[in-house]
């Protein structure tokens, strides 16, 4: 049936573009950068996984266990080099916020570089799982479902992890009210640090599967981070558990529109971008 | 004459109800003070004079027209004119500037540079800030910024001008320089219509006071009756 | 005295922009192409850098739709190039560019800081999407042919476009609309409640600043025979126009202008070094910020200082 199909791709889509937008969404919401090189940690982890698996024979969920740690090191050090010395520079929260998606900005060109020099610019891929599995009358191959498993995996541990330990309800204390957070007593420096890493080790992740799927070259960065920004605007800016569940709508959407209309998805998913910026800018679970 | 009035003035944020049902007037060349306690929706109603928010029902009208729903550029332009609670200068701006924007945009849309200018320093005159005319706003205390403010607001030729506690913050001698001020503003022919806290100063120089509660007008009339009266006495101190 | 100083100085401040100007002028007929291409490239950059600090300057916005104004313009002309004289397709650009800018800035000038940062990127890169798939599929092509225009031609109209850019921002900044855009940018409310229509203030100074993007896209397009929107809407363009401004120093219409410049020719420079070329750029940009926040304004004014104390 047509319609299942449909919604089992959507949510397939959905599990990977909610991966993508925690990250960022845990970047935008503590750390206050809207980092707008996002995707090329994604872009990164695709690589990674690929120089891993095809002169090593390292399975790609293996190197999920080695991405993540690797990613997060890289992250918190970003962040304590070039943003925490932004952020005294600033001096207000609005000024910081423009200036440090300028920064990403630069970040971007020097990752994607250092990419282009380490990889080539050729698109490549590999075979992992491409077994194809019948599910529910619609054929899909193995490693999108897996992928998927493991993107809910992620997400459900994440959102048990921000909701259920007290570490995590202090990330999204600082997400919601800086100051506050600061008056019960958290570090928030070392809260900038942790959730900046955080958010490169879920987009390395993110890369990781991502590249058992589809393919990917050092370009693939930009459209993936603009996907970012789209779910985490409709979720609510700042509410990181709105963004895995705006993955998964917008995932939907893009299947339908996909099946509709193909080429369009991008440019509705814009379209309602802009349209909730101008109605509704919090978000559809905003405060 | 009945510079301003209202009636049935009332405002809700969701489920609060925030100003309700107050019927108001002002009169042409009075004083009239507002006083509530924290919460009694003093700062709203004056929003909702100036525009600043609209209105969930009753009617504004300013001078006979009716202002409700109006922007606040356009309430400025009838001739009303407002300070803030929180001070907000231009902080980058210098003094004179931020008086300057005042007479440009005010009421009269045509003036031309030079003119704006020599009205501006004027006002710093009045308000006793031609010294600081060149600091940048952020520079000056919270007494001289409030003075900045209110020369702003002069410059738009108000003929109506709403006070958000202007003497939040001042010391002593400050308060009795405000009052002053306040006079030399009532003798040039503009209606006063202030918030305070400073019972002492609002009972001084208010020909009338009206008293909010919880969003509703629980008392109005002159000084002395509203000092000795019961409901004003209880809502200040019994809670 | 201090009056008669002042004119003087601004009298040899014209008198060294005319002689900048007469040089541009007779430049082309002396100098090899590569220069006037050079030359070219700073004008379009210092076009997007001086119309985007004009309104983002003051009121703090930082507005990423430049790419998307830009690219309005060269698709004006790819539309319309073979049907219509030159200067009237150049004038068309700009206008298509300013309505789009109306419109934008009449709907989301009142969002708050980043979302208006967002928002704007999302017209830009949202446009590219739209029309890239509108040509694919509507239409069944990728790209555009496009009118050449002879280099002299494009040269002169440059800059004539970023003259008027100049004139026009430098006007703006003096008039009393600079100054209510300042208070804007300070305190909005405030400045409501003085009279000034806030919003229609901010949506025509940022539609007014977009007409010479739109403008400069019409025209630069007749360099090349094809445009896609790839090139158009580049998004780049959205973001180093606020590199250059802050590069030169947010405050100055001269650090707009000496930003873009010295921007421009970096980059250009930059090109030696094919394999390392965005790394370095990269490098630039986030340097800019580390070590000199108040841009090269900020520099040479403390440069400045620091000689006159010697």
């Amino acid at each position: 049936m047509i319609v299942l199909d449909v919604i089992i791709a959507g949510l397939l889509t959905g599990g990977i573009y909610a991966l993508l937008a925690a990250g960022f969404s845990l970047q935008y919401g503590v750390s206050r950068v809207l980092n707008v090189s996002h995707g090329e940690f994604i872009m990164l982890g695709a690589m990674a996984s690929y120089s891993l698996y095809i002169p090593f024979g390292i399975n790609p969920l293996v190197s999920l266990a080695i991405v993540g740690p690797i990613f997060f090191i890289i992250g918190s050090l970003i962040n304590k080099i070039l943003f925490e010395r932004i952020r005294r520079l600033a001096g207000s929260m609005e000024v910081f916020e423009g200036w440090s998606i300028l920064v990403s900005f630069g970040l971007l060109f020097i990752i994607q570089n250092i990419a282009l020099l380490a990889w080539g610019a050729d698109e490549r891929g590999y075979t992992f799982l491409a077994i194809p599995i019948n599910l529910l009358g619609a054929i899909f191959p193995a490693n999108r479902l897996v992928a998927l498993l493991l993107a809910v995996v992620i997400g459900l541990s994440f959102f048990f992890f921000l909701v259920h330990t007290r570490l995590g309800k202090a990330i999204r204390a600082a997400a919601q009210e800086e100051t506050g957070a600061q008056l019960i007593g958290i570090n928030i420096h070392w809260m900038h640090g942790l959730c900046f890493g955080f958010g490169a080790l879920l987009a390395g992740l993110a890369g990781v599967l991502i590249s058992t799927m589809f393919t990917f070259s050092p370009f693939m960065g930009l459209p993936y981070t603009i996907i970012a920004i789209i779910v985490v605007v409709l979720g609510g800016l700042g509410n990181i558990i709105g963004s895995l569940v705006g993955g998964l709508i917008l995932g939907l959407i893009s299947s339908i529109v996909l099946h509709i209309e193909p080429g369009l998805e991008l440019a509705v998913l814009y379209m309602l971008f802009m349209l909730m910026l101008l109605v509704r800018p919090k978000g559809i679970f905003g405060k | 004459m009945r510079i301003c009035e209202g009636e049935g003035v009332t405002k809700h944020f969701g489920g609060l109800a925030a100003v309700v049902n107050v019927d108001f007037h002002i009169n042409q060349g009075e004083i009239v003070g507002l006083i509530g306690p924290n919460g009694a929706g003093k700062t709203t109603f004056f929003n909702l004079i100036s525009g600043a928010l609209a209105t969930t029902a009753g009617v504004i009208r300013f001078k006979g027209e009716n202002i409700t729903g109006l922007k606040p550029h356009q309430i400025c332009k009838r001739r009303v004119a407002r300070t803030f609670q929180s001070v907000k200068v231009f902080s980058n701006m210098t003094a004179l500037e931020n008086v300057l924007l005042g007479s440009l945009f005010g009421a009269s849309i045509g003036t031309c540079m030079p003119d704006a200018n020599a009205e501006a320093m004027e006002l710093l005159e009045f308000v006793g800030l031609s010294a600081k005319k060149g600091n940048l706003a952020k520079d000056l205390t919270i007494a001289n910024q409030k003075r900045v403010e209110v020369a702003r607001a002069l410059a738009t030729k108000p003929e109506l001008l709403l006070l958000d506690e202007v003497m939040a913050g001042l010391n002593p001698t400050e308060v009795v320089q405000v009052i002053e001020l306040i006079k030399k503003i009532r003798d040039k022919g503009i209606t006063v219509f202030m918030i305070e806290h400073v019972m002492k100063a609002i009972m001084e120089i208010s020909d009338r006071i009206i008293v909010l509660h919880h969003g509703e007008k629980i008392a109005e009339g002159p000084p002395e009756e509203i000092a000795t009266s019961q409901e004003v006495i209880k809502v200040y101190l019994g809670k | 005295m201090h009056i008669i100083r002042a004119n003087q100085k601004r009298f040899f401040q014209l008198l060294f922009l005319i002689f900048i100007l007469i040089i541009l002028v007779i430049i082309p007929g002396y100098v090899p192409v590569y220069y006037v291409s050079l030359l070219l490239s700073i004008f379009k950059y210092t076009v997007l850098t001086v119309s985007w600090a004009t309104f983002c300057g003051p009121t703090g916005y930082i507005s990423l739709a430049s790419a998307a104004f830009l690219g309005t313009g060269m698709y004006v002309t790819a539309l319309i190039g073979e049907k219509v004289p030159l200067p009237l397709v150049v004038l068309f650009g700009g206008l298509a560019s300013f309505l789009l800018a109306l419109l934008v800035g009449l709907a989301s000038l009142r969002i708050r800081g980043i979302f208006f940062a967002i928002f704007t990127l999302g017209l830009s890169e949202g446009l590219r999407h739209f029309i890239n798939w509108w040509e694919i599929s509507r239409v069944g092509r990728q790209g555009r042919w496009v009118i050449s225009a002879p280099n002299t031609t494009i040269f002169y109209t440059m800059l004539i476009i970023l003259v008027m850019t100049v004139l026009a921002s430098y006007l703006i900044r003096r008039s009393k609309f600079g100054l209510a855009l300042r208070g804007i940018g300070e305190e909005e409310e405030a400045a409501n409640h003085i009279g000034i229509n806030v919003n229609a203030v901010k949506a025509i100074t940022f539609a007014v600043t977009s007409f010479w993007i739109g403008a400069t896209g019409a025209i630069i397009v007749t360099q090349w025979s094809y445009v896609d929107t790839a090139t158009a809407f580049d998004v780049s363009y959205s973001f180093t126009p606020t590199l250059m401004a802050l590069f030169g120093g947010i405050g100055q219409i001269y650090g707009w202008v000496l930003g873009s410049v010295v921007f421009t020719i970096i980059t250009e420079l930059l090109l030696i070094f094919p394999y390392y070329y965005m790394l370095i750029f990269g490098s630039i940009i986030i340097s800019v910020f580390l070590f000199f926040p108040s841009g090269l304004v900020g520099v040479v004014q403390k440069w400045w200082k620091g000689g006159l104390v010697e």
